[in-house]
């Protein structure tokens, strides 16, 4: 090329210049563990349904959301949401109302009728799955999904275990629990209601090829209580049980419940609820040691129940009874002080907590039982092979959705034992921190808050108490989701990288490095709010 | 102020992007096809402040005036490490003539292009903060006297960087350069010499000044396409924080121009015909220290021991910022 005068060369782009050879380090995307997400009993991907639905799309978020846990609807009602407890935006102002978003998206997925496709094929293998509660629902799901055929054996009337027999309507309308479990049933599950299992040998000599016990824990616990001849003593779980299936119970005018927990003070609620003028709850130690939910605790007493705590109960009679204060000891333990109360009371339902109930294992000496709960192992298998157990009746947390996370796990490996196959452990990782983030970034977004029913209101029926959210306000709380340690495409990288070394894919695809032109300053990792790039070393 | 609130969506108007909004509510930067003014390959430090201010600046006037524009360029980093011939960086009409002249040879771009009968092309004039507030200051007065129709870009590292970080008239009362060493007495830049440009051009009266910093993407784009909406003199000066002679890590180049801001050292503001009209509010106020703190050029005030007496004086200044500017509030 001729040249003008003086100049020896030919003018061109920078881009010629790799710039990429000064780097000692280069940055990566990752995907790193939302604490939400490692703290659902469930395991669900809570930040990734919640990135879904920030833009609007429900149907998709949902059918995310349901990958791992079946009943939104239900969990956005029962659960007590170990995931906003863990939440990260907590240290900044409060916790993403997960459960509310849950519950929006569980509604809303009722309303426009949303089904779940039945499995694309069918392996031809069989499992019984024993009890129809949340453990039971959620390995059947599963499994069906994985194209198992699945036969549900329960010995009540109606599906759901605890869900129906226990929680009350006001905290979870059947409507919904009956329209989420249709919902897997159309899947193809069998239901075979009304069928006790009296010991579970038999079934794998039915021909099933596996066994998945999930009977809760039924029994309630007892108390030697002293008690004249007329006094009128009930069992919780069975009060509760009689009133789902339609039976009035007589408790009174005054009713006293014996214990702290959820289902004393459901038992309270429903006790106001059927027109007790008093509904006194007698507890033996502190509110903080209680092992109810605290909201729970709090709807109770906006609805008129007494709570005594640190006593304990002495004597029932007819008409009244007999309590004794109690103080804690440097332990922490509550001991008797010598000082006591005469209450009226009509009735005392004993709400002392539940044992399994264990007849179903037969005879047979071949099933482990320790410390009051199935022995199973990391795979939720019992010591006789073929059959697994979860939910109540195994260690763990009692709850809903742990039973839900149980169900899950046991038919993830109840299908690799079918299969002979091995699943390999997973490896914890460490959940990203609120110290990780970058939270220069995010706006103030003070929560959206669930309504609830007036509490004089409440204590003439069973209608439901807490309400949901609209979808704006479901919408806006979604979006307050930081998007801990997963990108969010808020486009901060590829802006601020003064070397134009970040390329966008476009949405839903993320961006790319190019590595002839990264210097490696590590600006694009310092100014991601979500933690979700890193300095990997090229040397 | 010059940016309209994003409505809420995790991250407001303060990221770069925000997937949820719509194409024209979006950021200069955050398109994917954006014009990249300063392209890949400069030879500019890690994690350099001032080619990111300019990418930034020059973007966003060439969306606003539809890729119509011609650069002047003063010497300093931005013209050394983008355009080494035979190579260039610039994907604009791009002119460097000396250190000094910058607004000399903008304003005869404009006279050119006014004879021309050319009222399409708009002329944009850019240095570093010695051309602009020590040798180039001249040119500037001059320029904004006669209100030439240029806007003039100042990108302020507070030291001649490209000769090897040298005081200038805009370096800060105790910071350590190569010509105000950390030793005496009173170590470091002294107290109450240089001088503040954004006022100097205020006293101009020319229709537009504002300042604005590379840790606020959205306020620094609002405020270029509001010059050019505007026809006369008009000056925006940028903090754009150099890794190199200001001692901090390469990572943390957007940080520290935020706690510049944040501790109140910075002002972020505009003026229109002289007049004071609007400041960035604090978000989050931190103490001056926590800025210092993460910069070489100020660790005598902390080891070998620390020196309360002058990070107290630097506080007060930045108070005094606040209150003068008002910073604080809604
Ligand atoms: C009053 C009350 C309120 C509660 N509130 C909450 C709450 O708000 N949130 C929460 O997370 N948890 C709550 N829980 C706890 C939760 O309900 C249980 O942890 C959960 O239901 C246990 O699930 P599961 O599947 O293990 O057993 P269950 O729900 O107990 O279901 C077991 C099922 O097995 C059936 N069954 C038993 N034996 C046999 C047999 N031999 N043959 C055939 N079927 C059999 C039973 O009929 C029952 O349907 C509450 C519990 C109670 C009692
Ligand atoms: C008249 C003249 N004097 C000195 C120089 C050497 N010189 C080139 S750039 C520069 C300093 C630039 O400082 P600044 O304007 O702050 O820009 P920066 O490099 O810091 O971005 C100097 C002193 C020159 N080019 N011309
Ligand atoms: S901010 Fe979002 S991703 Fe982070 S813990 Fe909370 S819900 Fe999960
Ligand atoms: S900001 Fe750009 S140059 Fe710096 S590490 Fe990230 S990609 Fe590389
Ligand atoms: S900076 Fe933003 S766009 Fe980039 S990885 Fe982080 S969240 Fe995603
Ligand atoms: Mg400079």
């Amino acid at each position: 090329m001729d040249k003008p005068y003086a100049i020896t060369l030919t003018v061109g782009s920078s881009l010629a210049n790799h710039t990429g050879s000064w780097r000692v380090e280069h940055p990566e995307y990752i995907h790193r563990m939302p604490p939400c997400n490692q703290a659902c009993p469930a395991g669900e991907n809570v930040q990734n349904w919640l990135y879904i639905a920030e833009d609007g799309s429900y149907e998709h978020a949902w059918r995310e959301l349901i990958k791992e846990n079946p009943f939104p609807a239900i969990m956005g009602r029962v659960c007590y949401h170990p995931c906003q407890t863990a939440c990260n935006r907590t240290f900044l102002d409060e916790a993403v109302g997960i459960n509310s978003v849950e519950r929006f998206l569980g509604d809303h997925a009722l309303e426009k009728g949303w089904k779940i496709d039945p499995p694309d094929h069918e392996t031809g293998l069989a499992v019984l799955v024993i009890g129809s509660g949340p453990a039971g629902l959620s390995a059947a799901y599963h499994l069906r999904r994985m194209g198992h055929q699945v036969v549900i054996r329960d010995a009540t009337h109606a599906p759901g275990g605890m869900m129906r027999y226990g929680i009350p309507k006001y905290r979870l309308p059947r409507e919904v629990l009956d329209a989420e479990i249709n919902r897997i049933k159309d899947m193809g599950i069998i239901f075979q209601l009304n069928t006790r299992v009296d010991d579970v040998h038999d079934a794998l000599d039915e021909g099933f090829d596996a066994v998945f016990m999930a009977i809760g824990a039924q029994l309630s616990k007892r108390a030697y209580i002293p008690a004249g001849e007329s006094a009128r003593i009930l069992d919780a779980i069975q009060v509760l049980h009689h009133f789902e299936d339609g039976q009035t119970p007589m408790l009174g005018r005054k009713v006293v419940v014996y214990g702290g927990g959820n289902t004393a003070m459901d038992v309270a609620r429903t006790a106001k609820r059927l027109g007790a003028e008093e509904a006194i709850i007698v507890y033996r130690r502190t509110r903080d040691k209680s092992p109810a939910n605290d909201q729970d605790i709090e709807e109770a007493l906006e609805e008129g129940v007494l709570i005594k705590w640190l006593s304990t109960v002495k004597y029932m009679g007819e008409d009244d009874m007999m309590i004794e204060k109690m103080e804690l000891d440097e332990k922490g333990f509550p001991q008797p002080t010598g000082e006591f109360e005469t209450l009226e009371a009509d009735s005392l339902i004993l709400a002392l907590g539940q044992e399994v109930d264990f007849s179903l294992l037969g005879n047979n000496v071949d099933l482990d039982v320790k410390s009051g709960v199935m022995d199973v192992d990391a795979n939720m298998m019992t010591t006789h092979p073929g059959i697994f157990a979860g939910g109540d009746m195994v260690d763990g947390d009692r709850t809903v959705t742990t039973s839900i996370g149980h169900g899950k796990k046991a038919a993830k490996y109840i299908d690799a034992w079918l299969r002979q196959t091995k699943i390999e452990p997973k490896v914890e990782k460490t959940a990203v921190a609120f110290e990780d983030l970058n939270t220069w970034y995010y706006t103030d977004a003070p929560p959206a808050v669930r309504e609830r029913l007036a509490a004089s209101r409440r204590v003439y029926d069973f209608s439901e108490v807490v309400q949901g959210l609209d979808e704006s306000t479901a919408l806006y709380e979604a979006r307050r989701c930081m998007s801990c340690g997963n990108c969010f495409e808020c486009d901060n990288c590829f802006g601020v990288c003064p070397d134009n070394a970040i390329k966008k894919l476009g949405p839903g695809l993320g961006f790319e490095i190019n590595l002839d032109y990264c210097k490696g300053c590590g600006m694009c990792v310092s100014e991601c709010p979500a933690s979700a790039i890193e300095m990997v070393s090229d040397l | 102020m010059s940016t309209s609130a994003v409505k809420f969506y995790q991250v407001g108007s303060f990221a770069v992007g925000n997937r949820l909004l719509r194409d024209d509510e979006r950021s200069v930067q955050s398109d994917p096809d954006r014009t990249n003014a300063l392209t890949s390959g400069h030879r500019a430090c890690q994690g350099c402040g001032e080619a990111l201010g300019a990418r930034y600046a020059l973007d966003a006037a060439m969306r606003a005036t539809g890729d119509q524009i011609i650069a002047v360029n003063a010497t300093g980093c931005l013209e050394v490490f983008s355009t080494p011939y035979p190579e260039s960086s610039w994907r604009i009409a791009w002119l460097h003539s000396l250190f000094g002249n910058a607004p000399a040879v903008a304003t005869g771009v404009a006279a050119a292009l006014k004879a021309k009968g050319d009222t399409i092309t708009r002329v944009v004039a850019q240095g570093g903060d010695g051309a602009t507030v020590d040798i180039g200051l001249g040119a500037l007065s001059g320029m904004f006297e006669r209100n030439d129709d240029v806007l003039y870009i100042c990108y302020d590292n507070e030291a001649y960087m490209n000769t090897g970080v040298q005081r200038s008239g805009a370096t800060p009362p105790a910071a350590r350069t190569a010509t105000t060493q950390a030793v005496g007495a009173h170590p470091g830049n002294v107290f109450g010499q240089g001088k503040y440009l954004p006022k100097i051009a205020m006293a101009h009266d020319i229709p537009y000044v504002a300042t604005a910093t590379i840790a606020d993407l959205r306020d620094l784009e609002a405020k270029v396409e509001r010059a050019m909406t505007i026809r006369g003199s008009r000056y925006l000066h940028i903090l754009v924080p150099c890794p190199l002679g200001w001692g901090s890590a390469s990572c943390d180049t957007i940080k520290i121009a935020r706690l510049a801001t944040q501790s109140g050292l910075f002002p972020v503001f505009e003026a229109i015909n002289g007049e004071f009209v609007a400041s960035s509010k604090i978000r989050k106020r931190v103490p001056v220290e926590e800025y210092l703190k993460l910069q070489t050029r100020y660790s005598h005030l902390f080891s070998p021991q620390r020196n309360d007496e002058v990070i107290d004086h630097l506080q007060r200044i930045a108070d005094k910022n606040i209150e003068r500017y008002q910073l604080m509030g809604e």
